[in-house]
C-alpha cells in the first residue's frame, strides 16, 4: 500500500513556512525567464503546469473541458533554496510581474539545520526593532540664552583624534622666552596622533568584499581626503591590501588590520621597506560584534586567484581565522607585546589599537589598555555589527549592545581622568535605519571619539539588499546579487567601482553637513562634543538611568 | 546675558564704582544677583594682607558652627568686617554677612604658601559641605587679600543694602557681575565672579561644552575643582589649571579655551607645543558665546573672547586705571575722561592684558603669538 504521506504531501513544507513568498502574476508575466535566471538561490524555477478549463463556444454552447500545458514561474518548496527576499527578480522583470513578500509567520529557523549544520549567513542581527541609538534625541537646544550657531555660516571643525594622547601634565614642554616649546631633550615618547573625520569605514576585507566594492570604497576615501579635504579613514579588514596600494601615497588613509589568521601580513611585511607613507593606524582584531568570540571565515568559494595571492594562500580553501590570537594568553603581556611589536614595525610612528566585540568585560580590557602607554585607542563593536559570514546564532544572540557598553567604558575613563587619553571607537549598528549622522553624534555624546560603519556603507554606496528581516544576507555564499561580497566575476561585474566611490563621497559629505546641523543648534562647533551627555535624552526612564542621561517624553 | 564690570587701578576705590557702571548696563541684568570680588584690599584690610580672609554668609546657626569649626582647626580670628545692613525693598536680608581675617593655625605658620593654600581651600570646601544642604553657611572665598560678596537682588539696591555707598571695603581690583539668571534657580554659589587660589574670572555667556569640561576638571584629582552650580565656574578653574597647575604663561589660557585651527597654528613659532596642548587639553575647549574677564594672583587682569566673538566686551581707561566692561556705557560711566579712540574691543583672536597696578595695556594676538 502506498504510504499516506505521499498521497497527502505530509512531509512537504508549505509556502507559509518560508520567510519570503514570491508573488508571481500570471497575467503580467511574458515568460522571458530573466527572474529565474538571476535568482541567486534558485528559489524560483520555470515549470509547466496542466490547467483544466471549461469552455463554452458556438451557436449552441455546451461546456467542454479542455486541458492545456502552461508555463509558469513557481517557488521551490525546498528550504535549501528558500527565497531570500533579495528582489533581484523584481529588478529584472520587465512587467512588474514578480515580487517577494516577507512572511512574518515564517518558520525558517526551524528548518535551517539540514545535515546537522546550523544556519550560516552574512549581514547583521535580524532585529528590525528601533535600536537604542535611534531612540536617542538631541534635546539641549541653544535658545535665546545663547545663540544657536549657523551650520552654513559659522566655521565648524568636525574632526577627532585617533591615537594615544598624553595627559597635559606629561607633555614634554618647557618655557623659553615666555613661550612654550617642545623639550626635545626630555626623551619623552610622544605617541602618534591622527586627526580624522569622526566617522570611519570599519574593517571589511578584500576577500569578503569583491574587488570593485573594495576598490570603490578605497577610491571614495582617497577622493574625500585629496579633493574634499575630509580626512575619512578606512580599515582594511583582515586579508591584506593590494601591494600597489601598500606602496602608494594613499596608504595614509588606511588602517591596516591584523587578525588571528594573519592573512595578508606576509605581503605587508615585505612591502614595509617600500612604503612611501605610514598607514593611518594598525587595528588588532580580537573580536567582532557580529560574531563575538568567533573567528573570521572566508568560505572556499570566495578564495579566487586575486584573494589567494593577496593573502598568500592556495585557491579554493576555507580560510578560517581562529577565535583568538594563538599567542594571546594574557592581556597584560601578550596583547601589550603585540601592540608594541606593531608599533615597532613602523618605528612608533603609527597608532596601534585593539578592536574587541561588545562585551560586559569591555571595561576590564579598557582598564588594562588605559595603563598601557602604547595602546592608541579601543574599538568596541556592538552586537548589531555586520559580517560577511557567521553562524546565525552568533549574529542574533551573542554580543552586547554598543550604547551602554560604550557609556560604561567612557565613564570609567572619566573616573580615572583618562577620558581624553584613550579614544573610544564605537561600532555596531550605526545607521541601521539610515540615520548615520544622528547615530554617530549620539555615540559621540555618550563618549565615543569616533564611530565605525560597515553594513551601512554597503547599503548606501552599493545598494546592498540586506536588512533586518534577513533579506538577502547571502554574503557568505559568494552569490551576492549586487556584486558586493562575491569573488565571482560574473556577479561583481554588475558593480561599478566608480559609482561606489561617488556614493561614498556623497554619503560622507552629507553626513558632514548633518553632523553640523546637529552640533550647531546645540552650540557646539570647535571641538567634537565627546561626552556631552547633557545634550542627549531618551524616552525610557530605565535607559536614561542606565546611560546616565536625561529622560524626556 | 549677564553684565560685567571690572576695574583695575593703582589706587584703592569703592565697589560702588562697579555697581554704578552696572547700573548703566541695567537692561542686561534682571536683578537676580550681584557678585563682587575685591583683590588687593585697602581700608581696614590694608594692613592685613598676610592673613587669609574668609568671605561668606551664615545663618545664626551657621555662624556658631563656623566659629566652632575654625576654633577646632586652630584658626585665630584677627579682624571682622560686617556690612551695616540697610533694609531695602526687594532684598531679603540673611542673618550674617562677613569678611573675616584669620591667622593661620600655629603649626602652619612656618609652612610654605603652597601648603597654606591647600589648607585654605580644604577648609573652605569643608565649610561649604557642612552648610550647603540647609544653606546655613556660604563661603565664597578664603584667601589672603581677597573679599567676595554675593547676594540676590538688584546691584544698585544691594550696594545700598550692604552700605557700600557709605563705607565698606576698598580695593585696587574689583570685579562685579550683574546677574541675568539663566540657570533654573537663583542660587548664590552660581553667581560670578568665581575665585580659586588667587585666580578669578567672570563671563557673560553660556558654556555649551560644560559637561565634558566639568568631567575633565573633576577628574584631575584636585579637590578645588568642584561646585559648578554655574557652567561659568569652569572658566575660572581652567585658568587655574592652565596657569597654576600646568605652569603655562597666561596667554596660553586663550590657546586652551579657543585653540587655533591647524592652518592658523602653523603660523606660530610655538606651533609644535600648540599642537600638543590642543590635543591634550581638547576637553577644555569652550564653545558657545562667552567673553571672559579674569585676574591672576599678581594682579594682572585680562579679557578674552570666544572663538567667534559672540559676546560684547570693551577695555579702556587711563594709565593707572582701566576698566574691563561688557558694554561701552559701563566704561563711560566709570572712566568718562579717557581717550575713547583708544578703547579696545577685543576680537576673536585677541587677549587684552592689563599689567598689575593698571600700569599698561597690551593686546596679545593669538595668530601671532
Amino acid at each position: 500500500m502506498e504510504p499516506a504521506s505521499r498521497l497527502d504531501h505530509n512531509h512537504q513544507l508549505s509556502l507559509r513556512e518560508f520567510p519570503y513568498i514570491v508573488r508571481w502574476r500570471d497575467d503580467r508575466c511574458k515568460r522571458c525567464g530573466k527572474c529565474t535566471a538571476i535568482c541567486p538561490v534558485k528559489a524560483i524555477e520555470p515549470t509547466v503546469q496542466v490547467q483544466r478549463a471549461i469552455e463554452s463556444a458556438g451557436i449552441t454552447p455546451a461546456p467542454v473541458t479542455t486541458r492545456k500545458a502552461v508555463h509558469i514561474v513557481e517557488q521551490v518548496l525546498d528550504m535549501e533554496r528558500y527565497c531570500t527576499g533579495c528582489g533581484s527578480c523584481t529588478l529584472v522583470c520587465p512587467n512588474e510581474a514578480i515580487e517577494p513578500e516577507y512572511n512574518p509567520q515564517h518558520k525558517f529557523y526551524h528548518y535551517k539545520n539540514k545535515g546537522g549544520e546550523p544556519l550560516k549567513r552574512g549581514g547583521r542581527r535580524n532585529d528590525p526593532a528601533v535600536s537604542t541609538l535611534d531612540r536617542l534625541k538631541f534635546t539641549r537646544i541653544s535658545m535665546l540664552t545663547d545663540p544657536a550657531l549657523d551650520a552654513g555660516r559659522h566655521e565648524f571643525r568636525v574632526r577627532t583624534l585617533l591615537g594615544r594622547i598624553l595627559p597635559p601634565e606629561e607633555l614634554p614642554l618647557k618655557i623659553k622666552n615666555g613661550k612654550l616649546v617642545v623639550d626635545k631633550d626630555s626623551g619623552k615618547f610622544v605617541p602618534p596622533v591622527r586627526e580624522i573625520f569622526p566617522i570611519m569605514i570599519g574593517s571589511m576585507s578584500i576577500g569578503a568584499l569583491s574587488p570593485p566594492m573594495w576598490e570603490g570604497l578605497a577610491m571614495g576615501v582617497a577622493y574625500l581626503n585629496e579633493v574634499e579635504g575630509l580626512p575619512v579613514v578606512m580599515c582594511s579588514g583582515e586579508g591584506g591590501m593590494p601591494p600597489r596600494l601598500l606602496k602608494s601615497k594613499y596608504l595614509k588613509y588606511f588602517i591596516i588590520q591584523i587578525a588571528s589568521g594573519y592573512f595578508g601580513w606576509d605581503e605587508i611585511i615585505h612591502a614595509l621597506p617600500h612604503m612611501k607613507e605610514d598607514p593611518a593606524a594598525i587595528e588588532i582584531k580580537y573580536g567582532q560584534g557580529a560574531k563575538p568570540g568567533d573567528g573570521g571565515l572566508l568560505m572556499a568559494q570566495k578564495v579566487l586567484k586575486l584573494i589567494a595571492s593577496i593573502r598568500g594562500v592556495p585557491q579554493f580553501v576555507d580560510l578560517a581565522s581562529p577565535p583568538t590570537h594563538q599567542t594571546k594568553y594574557s592581556i597584560e603581556e601578550a596583547v601589550a607585546k603585540m601592540i608594541q611589536s606593531m608599533s615597532m614595525a613602523w618605528g612608533f610612528r603609527v597608532p596601534v589599537y585593539p578592536k574587541i566585540s561588545g562585551t560586559k568585560t569591555a571595561r576590564a580590557v579598557l582598564n588594562n589598555l588605559a595603563r598601557n602607554p602604547y595602546a592608541a585607542a579601543l574599538s568596541i563593536d556592538g552586537e548589531d555589527g555586520g559580517t560577511g559570514a557567521a553562524y546565525n546564532v552568533s549574529m542574533d544572540k551573542m554580543g552586547h549592545p554598543i550604547a551602554s557598553n560604550l557609556r560604561d567604558c567612557y565613564l570609567d575613563l572619566v573616573k580615572q581622568g583618562k577620558q581624553n587619553e584613550l579614544p573610544l571607537i564605537a561600532a555596531g549598528g550605526v545607521a541601521k535605519k539610515g540615520n548615520l549622522a544622528a547615530n554617530a553624534a549620539a555615540l559621540i555624546m555618550l563618549g565615543a571619539s569616533a564611530v565605525s560603519i560597515g553594513k551601512y556603507i554597503m547599503q548606501a554606496a552599493a545598494d546592498c539588499f540586506g536588512d533586518e528581516y534577513n533579506r538577502c544576507n547571502l554574503c557568505n555564499t559568494g552569490k551576492c546579487p549586487r556584486g558586493i561580497t562575491t569573488q565571482d566575476p560574473k556577479l561583481y561585474r554588475r558593480l561599478d567601482s566608480d559609482r561606489v566611490a561617488e556614493r561614498v563621497v556623497e554619503t560622507f559629505k552629507a553626513a558632514d553637513v548633518e553632523l553640523k546641523k546637529i552640533f550647531a543648534p546645540m552650540g557646539r562647533s570647535t571641538e567634537l562634543p565627546i561626552g556631552m551627555s547633557d545634550g542627549l535624552s531618551i524616552d525610557d526612564k530605565a535607559m536614561a538611568k542606565r546611560l546616565d542621561i536625561n529622560y524626556a517624553c | 546675558m549677564c553684565r560685567l564690570a571690572a576695574i583695575t587701578s593703582n589706587k584703592y576705590f569703592s565697589p560702588m564704582e562697579n555697581i554704578l557702571a552696572l547700573e548703566t548696563m541695567k537692561e542686561g541684568h534682571d536683578g537676580s544677583g550681584l557678585g563682587l570680588t575685591l583683590k588687593d584690599l585697602g581700608g581696614e584690610f590694608e594692613d592685613l594682607k598676610a592673613y587669609p580672609v574668609m568671605s561668606g554668609i551664615c545663618s545664626k546657626k551657621g555662624i556658631s558652627i563656623l566659629d566652632e569649626f575654625m576654633d577646632k582647626h586652630g584658626f585665630k580670628l584677627q579682624h571682622v568686617w560686617t556690612p551695616k545692613i540697610k533694609k531695602v525693598k526687594g532684598v531679603t536680608s540673611r542673618d550674617y554677612y562677613f569678611a573675616r581675617a584669620y591667622n593661620y593655625p600655629e603649626h602652619y605658620k612656618n609652612k610654605s604658601m603652597q601648603e597654606k593654600e591647600e589648607l585654605l581651600i580644604n577648609t573652605r570646601l569643608e565649610l561649604r559641605k557642612i552648610g550647603e544642604s540647609d544653606e546655613s553657611i556660604f563661603v565664597f572665598s578664603f584667601y589672603p587679600d581677597v573679599i567676595t560678596l554675593k547676594e540676590v537682588g538688584d546691584p544698585l539696591q544691594l550696594g545700598e543694602f550692604f552700605g557700600l555707598d557709605k563705607n565698606g571695603p576698598k580695593a585696587k581690583i574689583i570685579f562685579a557681575q550683574g546677574r541675568q539668571n539663566t540657570n533654573y534657580q537663583i542660587y548664590l554659589y552660581a553667581c560670578h565672579p568665581f575665585f580659586i587660589q588667587g585666580y578669578c574670572s567672570m563671563t557673560n555667556g553660556e558654556n555649551t561644552a560644560f559637561v565634558p569640561i566639568r568631567e575633565f576638571l573633576m577628574s584631575r584629582g584636585f579637590p578645588g575643582y568642584t561646585g559648578y552650580n554655574s557652567d561659568s565656574e569652569t572658566f575660572t578653574h581652567i585658568l587655574h589649571y592652565t596657569v597654576r597647575h600646568l605652569g603655562f604663561p597666561l596667554t596660553y589660557y586663550k590657546d586652551v579655551i579657543t585653540p587655533l585651527k591647524p592652518s592658523e597654528a602653523d603660523m606660530r613659532k610655538d606651533r609644535e607645543a600648540l599642537k600638543l596642548i590642543k590635543q591634550s587639553l581638547r576637553p577644555l575647549c569652550i564653545d558657545g558665546p562667552n567673553m571672559v574677564i579674569g585676574f591672576t594672583p599678581d594682579g594682572t587682569c585680562f579679557m578674552v573672547q570666544d572663538s567667534k566673538k559672540l559676546r560684547p566686551g570693551v577695555v579702556g581707561g587711563v594709565k593707572g586705571k582701566y576698566a574691563l566692561m561688557s558694554e561701552e556705557c559701563g566704561l563711560d560711566s566709570d572712566i568718562p575722561k579717557r581717550d575713547k579712540t583708544k578703547d579696545i574691543f577685543p576680537m576673536k583672536y585677541d587677549m587684552v592684558i592689563i599689567s598689575p597696578q593698571a600700569e599698561e595695556v597690551m593686546v596679545w594676538n593669538q595668530l601671532h603669538g
